[in-house]
């Protein structure tokens, strides 16, 4: 599904991602973990698509193909979904108007038929009710005024919609509650399926405790610097970071 | 939400450079020589068969207009305008009001099908009922001369007077005499009072006391002359108890040379009465160089003359090269209401020096202005408002909000309020916003699968939603539409 090799990456004359090497099979869910200010966020975005990066090395190949030339709105509609970590506020724009546009548009480049109206309130309904996000919310302008665990949920309430290949979860716990924490588990846990892949980059072994992954990578200044099982991310929360952050350096 | 939709289809199908209505219909006109003097305003006042206080009228606003000069205080900047270069009268040739739409010239009505005019309004020019209850009466003002009138038996029905101003010069001399000028008087301002001495037609519209006007009437301007100077005079009266809503829309075809536009519209509500009075314009802007396009002199002003009366304002503004437009309410009845709401968007090298004024003359008057600039491109966006409160005006209460949403680093928002009260109690409360649509905001969109255009339009109607929620239904998509599509090319 995914495989990076060797990406670097930067900003301006900083350089963030310094040869990344990651391959995320189809079907597999793994984790990325990593001190503050490693790369996680970056590497999210340069693998869907924002501008502002230079590339200076490397490749991403997503479905056997080259993906660095193709604008975010058609990786979106070949199936790459980012939840963010700050979701962004639209003012005016009611949840449901941008979740039918969104929806539509990756439909419309895809070459399916648009969904009506009742079709899509019918999709939504059933996704929303999952992830506690209620109708009220729904009407309201997307994530303005929202909490930081209602914009959360309204990000894998999109995920579950848009139904990606590949879904890059950046901190998508950090600000939930024990319960909200449970809800956006079992909502991603639910979209976990032999055709999907995800990323889930997080600082904390209580949300793989509810996600398991199949791999944990753990990235230290723009690398990928160890992977291994499960047990991996309880032995950084045992130890933190300390041996990888020196590795790297 | 279906709105919004179909925005997103608009913007995706139109093509860049091209201004969508960017086209000339070749109907013959029957004109007035060039340049402006004494004999063409008599020439015009006898074109329309005007009676002789109708003339005497038109000769002293043009004497006076010729002791004025032009205002300089607006943010708006263009080579200086040779009136004597212009043309001050051009009509169809056939100017006997036809009988039906068959006798309605066949270019004409494929005009209105190019210019895009909502299906509903096609329909009536059809004769066939609309699938909504709610109906649309259109006079079209087609190259300074009203066309056709539709639904006139209906409205005749409920008493309301709906016609060409010339018509009601002729038919309704006493009402006209009595409010014409009573709002915006001749002496008003330099293109006022132009206007005032050479108008070529407009829209009359009077509705008797207690009378709900049975539909909303609407009126298609279009500039379709070379070098025509458009002067169109617009008078609404609403009696006591009265209500009216009225919508202006407009395109015009891609010129070269600039194109003058000084239009007065002049709105009197009586006790109780109330007007709403709604405007989406778009008229040729210039081209991707900032060559071309109208230069749009607007005065606009409503009279709350009677007590509790109410007097609304909405325009959407995305077109014209220059926009010089104040609409106004005086509120000088007791409790009267004035409100302005509204849209204006620029692009490429469009000015927009636009806002309002409400004069609190009367007791416990209230107003409220809602103004939202959107600059793209290297256009500049003005809004310039005036609240004030008479030394009587006591309770008199305000509330302004203006917006301003910057697209690019090229283009300007500038908010400039004046504030006068003389009354102690008086109270008005100022808002003010600048943002910027943000990398991050329209990244969020993007990684959601919209294009950087179908973005552009989702967080701009988001950012107008409120006004364009008191456009009456029907054009609300349009309008939205027009927002869109003047925003295209401002980002990627
Ligand atoms: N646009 C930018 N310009 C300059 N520096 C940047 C830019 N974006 C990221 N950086 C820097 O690159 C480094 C990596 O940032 P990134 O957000 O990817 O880290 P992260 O691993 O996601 O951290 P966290 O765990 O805190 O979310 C940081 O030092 C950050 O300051
Ligand atoms: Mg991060």
């Amino acid at each position: 599904m995914l495989e990076i090799r060797n990406l670097h990456a930067s900003v301006g004359d900083r350089q963030i991602l310094r040869g990344v090497d990651l391959v995320v099979p189809t079907g597999e869910v793994h984790a990325i973990m990593g001190p503050n200010g490693s790369g996680k966020s970056t590497l999210s975005y340069v693998l869907s698509g924002r501008d502002g990066y230079d590339i200076t090395e490397g490749e991403i190949l997503f479905d056997g193909k080259e993906i660095i030339d193709m604008p975010a709105e058609e990786r979106a509609a070949a199936g790459i979904f980012l939840a963010f970590q700050y979701p962004l506020e639209i003012p005016g724009v009611a949840t449901m108007t941008f979740l039918k546009a969104a929806l539509n548009a990756q439909r419309k480049a895809r070459g399916e038929a648009e969904l009506t109206t009742p079709d899509f309130m019918r999709r939504v309904k059933v996704a929303a009710e999952k992830l506690n996000v209620t109708q009220e919310m729904l009407r309201r302008p997307l994530n303005v005024g929202f909490s930081g665990g209602e914009k959360k949920r309204n990000e894998i309430l999109q995920m579950a919609l848009l139904e990606p290949k590949l879904a890059i979860l950046d901190e998508t716990d950090s600000g939930l509650d024990i319960d909200a924490l449970r809800v956006v588990s079992d909502g991603v846990n639910a979209l976990r399926s032999p055709n999907r892949s995800m990323l889930v980059i997080t600082h904390y072994q209580r949300l793989l405790d509810h996600i398991v992954p199949d791999v944990v990578h753990v990235m230290s200044a723009g690398r990928i610097v160890r992977s291994g099982g499960p047990e991996l991310a309880l032995e950084l929360e045992a130890n933190g970071y300390a041996g990888y952050v020196e590795a790297a350096a | 939400m279906p709105a919004v939709q179909e925005t997103i289809d608009q913007v995706s199908l139109i093509d860049v450079d091209q201004y969508k209505y960017g086209f000339v219909t070749d109907i013959e006109s029957d004109r007035a020589p060039k340049g402006l003097s004494e004999d063409i305003v008599r020439f015009i006042s006898a074109k329309k068969n005007e009676p002789e206080w109708m003339l005497e009228w038109r000769l002293e606003a043009y004497r006076r207009w010729l002791t004025m000069t032009e205002p300089k205080w607006a943010r708006v900047h263009y080579p200086k305008i040779d009136f004597d270069d212009l043309y001050y009268y051009s009509a169809p040739k056939s100017t006997k009001g036809p009988k039906s739409l068959d006798e309605v010239d066949p270019e004409l009505l494929a005009t209105y099908e190019k210019l895009g005019i909502p299906l509903r309004e096609r329909e009536i020019l059809a004769g066939v009922e609309g699938a909504s209850d709610r109906r649309v009466a259109v006079d079209a003002v087609f190259d300074s001369v009203s066309v056709v009138t539709t639904f006139k038996e209906e409205l005749k029905k409920a008493g309301v007077i709906f016609c060409a101003i010339s018509e009601a010069i002729r038919e309704y001399p006493e009402i006209v005499k009595k409010y014409l000028g009573s709002v915006v008087p001749t002496t008003d301002n330099y293109y006022a009072t132009l206007n005032s001495a050479v108008f070529s037609d407009g829209s009359f519209v009077y509705i008797p006391e207690g009378v709900r006007c049975p539909m909303e009437l609407s009126t298609y301007f279009r500039i379709n002359e070379r070098n025509t100077g458009q002067f169109e005079r617009t008078l609404i009266i609403a009696e006591k108890g009265a209500y009216v809503s009225y919508l202006e829309g407009c395109t015009a075809p891609m010129r070269d040379e600039n194109q003058l536009h000084a239009a007065v519209v002049e709105l009197v509500a009586l006790d109780d009465a109330e007007i709403k009075y709604s405007t989406v314009q778009n008229w040729y802007p210039g081209d991707k160089d900032g060559k071309g396009g109208i230069y749009n002199f607007v005065t606009k002003r409503g009279d709350c003359r009677g007590d509790r009366s109410k007097i609304s304002w909405t325009q959407v503004e995305t077109g014209s090269a220059i926009t010089w437009k104040y609409p106004s309410c005086i509120l000088r009845g007791d409790d009267s209401q004035g409100e302005f709401y509204s849209i204006a968007v620029s692009n490429g090298y469009q000015q927009v020096d636009s806002g309002t004024k409400m004069i609190h003359l009367g007791k416990r008057t209230k107003s409220r202005i809602i103004s939202k600039g959107i600059a793209a491109g290297r256009s500049d966006n003005t809004y310039r408002g005036l609240v004030s409160a008479h030394r009587k005006a006591s309770g008199a209460r305000n509330f302004t909000n203006c917006d301003s949403l910057l697209i690019g680093d090229k283009c300007g928002a500038h908010t400039v309020p004046y504030i006068e009260s003389k009354n102690a109690s008086a109270v008005f409360e100022h808002e003010a916003t600048t943002s910027k649509i943000a990398d991050d905001q329209l990244f969020y969109c993007l990684q959601r699968g919209l294009s950087s255009e179908e973005a552009v339009a989702l967080i701009v109607n988001g950012f107008v939603k409120d006004v364009i929620q008191q456009l009456p239904m029907e054009f609300a998509v349009e309008a939205q539409k027009l927002i869109s599509i003047s925003l295209e090319g401002s980002v990627g």
